[in-house]
């Protein structure tokens, strides 16, 4: 590990100050990403700027129904949170299905925002990465690609976003608040990310100045009906192979709300609007869910390692819809 | 940096310790106490496992000055006295113990679990201790111990 | 038929300690963390190395820079192919002296410019502590001029070359003309499968601590054979066998991976001679892929002929499995397809490729894991296309003796494995369509698959000292590498000398005792029992020699096989003497006694053993899996093996034993692969987080169970137990998921892809 300055401000304007003056400087939350790769040498900061210490660890109630979720909050905390449960079941589970009990223990809700891929050829600095080395080149196109992206990819970069609890905010509307010593903004999570284009080195909306404060979910009725399923590896602790946040209102065998996005098939979260235009209105049907999960999955660039994943998803997208549909099938 | 934290129960300094040294570092290697493990330094498998103001968590993804001014038990600090804990107790006679690498850890999260759950089902323990890895025993004696120690935890 | 007994259900009178599941003697100082592995040990002084890897397959170093390494305060030396200290090089193999096959690969390190594999150490970076060797070596700048690499396996496959046959591992053989047979046969399957390279993944990374006193050495490492660690560093360093003390109390984790002398313990020793400090290298989990070799990936055929009742015709099994140009193991892939089905005609190849890739090495159950897949799967194809029940192809077909040569077997139970475990498992609710039983969304399936391991010894000097207070201790330098070796001998030495088990302490783990058999090739416990029986019999006699001194002794006149040994001493009916009586009127504080054959008669005995018979453990695996319909995730919901592993000396370790080697064989059959790029020859999984074993969410309800039968030619009838778990156990997820869902899936792992 690089040799860095280490600094643990008490508040947000210091932790914002330490960073606005040190182009090198990066923010540490749970550590869970941020040290690992520091250790593999892929991150270097000149300076790790601790925000664990923040007072930025609550969820609060907001007026009209709807959640404001600290950035400091433990995935393990914001997972067992009797609201959260409640009113986005879709998030719990997501959260549940990530990583291990005690990286969730650890992990905030900020840092996961801001995890990075997977991506074995980004992970070693004897590899060609454009994500790690712009212009470096890409070993993935050519190389083992099974767990990479197919929807919204570049000649650049196939590399997938890792989280679980990104893909149900990303299906629940929610907003991300950053401050940096220029003031708040507000970013939509669905535009929080980015996809890779030329620039794969960039993956989010933020600033490298910006600190992620909070995470708010808008009230969202339907959304008590709603479901997280993840297809991986092992029956716990690996990453999504594909992923599908849902949820479905049905009213008279009509669909009357939906939500849907993916995770495992793109580098970011995948928020599937063509699908949720298809279901809107339409009959609650197998065929009807087939034809929406086609829909968003048209555009998938795929390589022979990872084709499996139009097909794993469109009937991951049918079942999970299906589930809420019918009540059936969770066991 | 000079960090200082305390550890099973007592309170311990170290000296010119380099920010770049996790907390599974400085307990090991600085502090005298290997119990926790290293066995992957990347949070992946669970051997390194402490609690960290009463949560459990890797300790080699913890950045020795995160550690600062908090309190730290380790496997080490389980037992009372010569008494093992209930925990210690059962992995040792149910034969969930092999060769010993990743027990420490198992023994930490088996722990909490049973602190917070007081009869977990076998569905929860095999999720909670997923992010424990063990290549020698295959498991099943490991939720032999948790479930005899929960059920001694429950008795007394 | 014998009665069945269950692990815990023990088999001996409750005054023996044998067959009892005793609990380990170092389970206290496991579960407290009080157990020191190789790392945990301190030296005044103590410097700390880390590796450098080259980042080609195969070339020659053009350039070193060392100097922003050199920059980093802290940092005491880098040592490169231009600067290190020589070592001599690998000895050349020979089975008369068996510690020649320790070397891991070939390969003088730091003594020559070439690079033979993508990982290989080209410098060691020696500092004052860990973070600051690791971070210099990140910064030492490697040019290299790349030579043409051969690093595909597949690819290579078609410019495979005979492996050679050894006196103890034939790589072919015929019995008839299999081809015309499989030609001619009424039923047949043809199928090719492939498995990919894997790695052990013990817990504990490699490491040691090298300390060099003058020309004397002495290293801590977790190793699974001290008496070969030993030999190769004396011969690589010049120095000795008796200046080299090897210190191994406590081993997280072998399976193979620790059997053999890789780069970094040379490297430790060598670093700590040039430095003149005692110096530690521990691998980091990256350090222990690039370093330390793994399983050899295989192509299989496997072709079996059968007439209309199911009675083979022909057997063919090849194979092409991998060897490195800088060393490796070449594996008996088809070593079962040798010893399981009577087959009236069988053709049996094995060939190799050599590759530009780090050695492959032993890994549990080397050969006969990778070969029971394609043999197992390819029995239960052609029972589907028979029409006829899995268990009852294997029942018509299971041999008298050995198939290929008509050697006896010396046990052999494998019909009782099946018929007891399918009544346990409830084999019977299988209904034999595919697809046909269903939970929700789930598709059910069961499947079946032999387990076969052929069984060995090796030769352990034991000695047992007997002590007027009652203490006994036992001392050969065993490894305890998980298995319980400490634990198993102490109640083979209670029960032979008739003493309690708490007054028995077994010392291992350091190359100053006696030397013990390897923990390899599930021949430890059984060479180190041979050598205390040997011991506890000559320390029985020359107690009962003093005692038979003594005019007014009970045991005047008698022989020791007229006596019992029990409660510390020895009697005939009522009456007897203690030792501690024996000793006290001899004025003796102690008894002591060596056991145990020498390597000569071990071999003779050996090879005349194997002219004859066939031995070995095997089992039945019973597999239920369930299949999502949807999804095709593969989950094992439910398991039982029953096994014949000769003799159990203690129950629950034996458990252990057989339970992990079905869940790496779990492992291996859905969800490990070691992922070389076929374009650079480098591992891109080298971590725990994307080399997945199993965990514990992954794992049903495991049943073990044993028929107890002890082998009439091994050291108390105990066959070896450590790797005949894991074998047949992909061929039995394989089986379970072709009768869920109709697919027959030949590549491992079987991920949910090849299911969609």
């Amino acid at each position: 590990m690089k040799p860095f300055a280490y600094v643990k401000p008490a508040d947000v304007a210091g932790a914002v100050r330490a960073v606005s003056d040190e182009p090198g400087a990066k923010f540490l939350g749970g550590g869970t990403n941020l040290v690992d790769l520091m250790r593999e040498g892929v991150e270097r900061p000149d300076t790790v700027v601790d925000v664990t210490g923040l007072p930025l660890d609550t969820v609060d109630q907001l007026p009209g129904g709807g959640l404001r979720i600290g950035a400091m909050v433990r995935n393990s905390s914001l997972a067992a949170d009797e609201r959260v449960r409640a009113r986005y079941p879709m998030l719990s589970q997501a959260i549940l299905a990530g990583a291990s009990a005690q990286l969730r223990n650890m992990a905030t809700v900020g840092g996961n925002l801001l995890q990075r891929t997977r991506c074995p050829y980004f992970y070693d600095p004897a590899a060609a990465c454009n994500k790690r080395e712009p212009g470096g080149g890409c070993d993935a196109l050519g190389g083992f690609n099974r767990s990479h992206a197919v929807l919204g990819v570049s000649g650049s970069c196939i590399a997938a976003h890792p989280s679980d609890m990104c893909v149900a905010l990303a299906a629940l509307d929610a907003v991300i608040e950053v401050e940096s010593v220029r003031g708040t903004r507000r970013i939509p999570m669905t535009g929080f990310h980015r996809l890779p284009g030329d620039t794969p080195e960039i993956e989010t909306e933020l600033a490298p100045d910006e600190l992620v404060t909070a995470v708010e979910l808008p009230p969202a009725p339907f959304a008590a009906r709603s479901r997280y399923r993840k297809v991986r590896d092992r029956a716990s602790y690996a990453f999504a192979l594909v992923s599908v946040a849902a949820a479905l209102e049905v009213r008279d065998g009509a669909v009357t709300a939906a939500r849907l996005a993916l995770g495992g098939l793109a580098a970011k979260p995948w928020r599937a609007h063509e699908a949720e235009r298809i279901l809107l209105g339409g009959p609650a049907s197998e065929e009807s869910f087939a034809r929406a999960a086609e829909a968003e999955l048209a555009g998938a660039d795929v390589r022979p390692g990872n084709a499996f994943k139009v097909h794993l998803a469109r009937a991951t997208i049918v079942a999970t819809l299906r589930e809420l549909n019918t009540g059936k099938g969770t066991a | 940096m000079r960090v200082t934290f305390t550890v099973n129960g007592r309170e311990e300094s170290a000296d010119n310790v380099w920010e770049g040294e996790s907390l599974l570092y400085v307990l090991r290697e600085r502090l005298g106490l290997p119990g926790s493990k290293n066995a992957c330094e990347q949070g992946e498998c669970g051997s390194c496992m402490v609690y960290l103001d009463g949560v459990p968590v890797c300790a080699c993804l913890v950045a020795a000055g995160q550690a600062e001014g908090r309190q730290v038990r380790t496997v080490e600090g389980l037992a009372e006295g010569d008494r093992l804990d209930a925990v210690q107790e059962a992995f040792a006679e149910c034969g969930a113990v092999q060769c010993g690498f990743c027990t420490p850890g198992l023994i930490v999260q088996a722990h909490d679990l049973i602190a917070r759950v007081e009869r977990p089902s076998d569905a929860e323990i095999r999720e909670a201790l997923a992010g424990n890895l063990c290549r020698c025993t295959g498991y099943e004696k490991i939720l032999d111990a948790v479930r005899l120690a929960a059920r001694r935890k429950a008795a007394t | 038929m014998t009665t069945k007994y269950a692990e815990t259900e023990p088999r001996q009178d409750a005054v023996k300690h044998v067959g009892r599941p005793v609990d380990r003697v170092d389970g206290r100082a496991k579960t407290t963390g009080e157990a020191r592995y190789a790392a945990e040990h301190r030296y005044p002084g103590m410097a700390h190395a880390a590796l450098v890897h080259a980042t080609v397959a195969r070339g020659r170093i053009e350039a070193v820079d060392t100097e922003a390494a050199r920059a980093v305060p802290g940092v005491i030396e880098v040592l490169t192919h231009e600067n290190a200290p020589a070592m001599k090089p690998a000895p050349k193999t020979s089975l008369m002296n068996l510690s020649s096959l320790a070397s891991g690969t070939t390969v003088s390190y730091l003594a020559t410019d070439e690079v033979h594999w993508n990982g290989q150490p080209v410098a060691v970076v020696v500092a004052e502590t860990p973070e600051t060797a690791r971070h210099a070596a990140s910064l030492v700048r490697v040019a290299y001029r790349e030579l043409p690499a051969v690093v595909d396996f597949a690819a290579e496959e078609p410019n495979a070359s005979p492996q050679k046959s050894s006196v103890l591992q034939p790589a072919g053989g015929d019995k008839g003309d299999a081809v015309a047979a499989l030609a001619a046969a009424p039923v047949s399957v043809d199928l090719r499968f492939t498995t990919p390279p894997e790695h052990h993944n013990a817990m504990e990374p490699h490491a040691t601590i090298a300390v060099w006193d003058g020309d004397r050495l002495t290293v801590h490492e977790g190793t699974q054979n001290i008496a070969w660690l030993r030999a190769h560093l004396a011969q690589r360093f010049g120095i000795p066998e008796r200046a080299v003390r090897v210190l191994s109390p406590y081993v997280g984790g072998g399976f193979g991976g620790k059997g053999f002398v890789w780069a970094g313990t040379l490297l430790a020793v060598l670093a700590a001679r040039a430095t003149a400090r005692p110096v530690r290298l521990a691998l980091t989990r990256e350090g222990v892929y690039r370093t330390v070799g793994g399983r050899t990936p295989t192509v299989q055929r496997v072709a079996l002929g059968a007439d209309g009742d199911g009675d083979l015709t022909a057997l063919i099994h090849t194979s092409v499995a991998m060897t490195a140009r800088i060393g490796g193991m070449p594996e008996g892939v088809v070593s079962s397809s040798r010893h399981l089905y009577d087959a009236a005609t069988i053709h049996l190849r094995q060939r190799l490729v050599r590759l530009d890739l780090l050695a492959n090495t032993a890994m549990r159950a080397p050969g006969d894991s990778v070969g029971s897949f394609a043999l197992e799967s390819a029995m239960d194809e052609l029972a589907c296309e028979l029409g006829i029940d899995p268990i009852e192809l294997r029942r018509r077909n299971e041999p008298e003796r050995n198939p290929m040569d008509g050697k006896r077997f010396t046990h052999r139970m494998l019909r009782e494995a099946y018929e007891v475990g399918a009544e346990r498992f409830g084999w019977r609710e299988r209904d034999p369509r595919p697809g046909s039983m269903r939970d929700g969304r789930w598709l059910v399936g069961m499947g079946v698959a032999t387990a076969y391991h052929p069984s060995l010894t090796m030769p352990a000097d034991v000695t047992v000292r007997l002590a007027a207070d009652g203490a006994v201790v036992v001392r050969c330098a065993l490894q305890e590498i998980g298995v319980g070796a400490a634990t198993v001998q102490a109640q083979i030495t209670a029960d032979e000398l008739g003493v309690p088990l708490e007054a028995v302490r077994v010392e291992i783990g350091d190359s100053e005792l006696p030397a013990g058999p390897g923990a390899g090739g599930s021949a430890q416990t059984a060479g180190a029992a041979a050598g205390v029986l040997d011991a506890c019999r000559k320390l029985k006699e020359s107690a009962l020699a003093l005692a038979r001194r003594a005019p007014d002794s009970p045991l005047r006149g008698r022989r020791l096989d007229d006596l019992e040994a029990r409660d510390g001493g020895l009697y005939h009916g009522g009456r007897g003497e203690t030792y501690a009586a024996i000793l006290a009127r001899a004025g003796r504080d102690h008894l002591e006694a060596g056991g145990g054959t020498g390597m000569l008669k071990f071999l003779a005995k050996t090879l005349n053993e194997r002219r004859r018979w066939v031995k070995a453990a095997s089992g039945a695996h019973f597999c239920e899996v369930r299949v999502d319909r949807d999804t095709g995730e593969v989950r094992v919901s439910r398991w039982l093996g029953m096994f014949d592993v000769g003799r159990v000396i203690n129950a629950k370790t034996a458990a252990g034993q057989l339970r992990g080697g079905i869940v790496m064989g779990i492992g291996m059959a859905l969800t490990e692969a070691t992922q070389v790029d076929p374009r650079t020859g480098r591992i891109m999984n080298p971590s725990l987080s994307e080399y997945h074993v199993p965990v514990h969410a992954d794992i049903p309800r495991i049943d073990v169970h044993w028929l107890d039968e002890p082998d009439p030619t091994m050291p108390l009838g105990l066959l070896g137990i450590g790797e005949v778990g894991i074998t047949g156990v992909a061929a039995a997820v394989a089986n379970a998921v072709r009768h869920a869902t109709g697919k027959r899936v030949l590549d491992l792992p079987i991920t949910l892809d090849k299911l969609l």
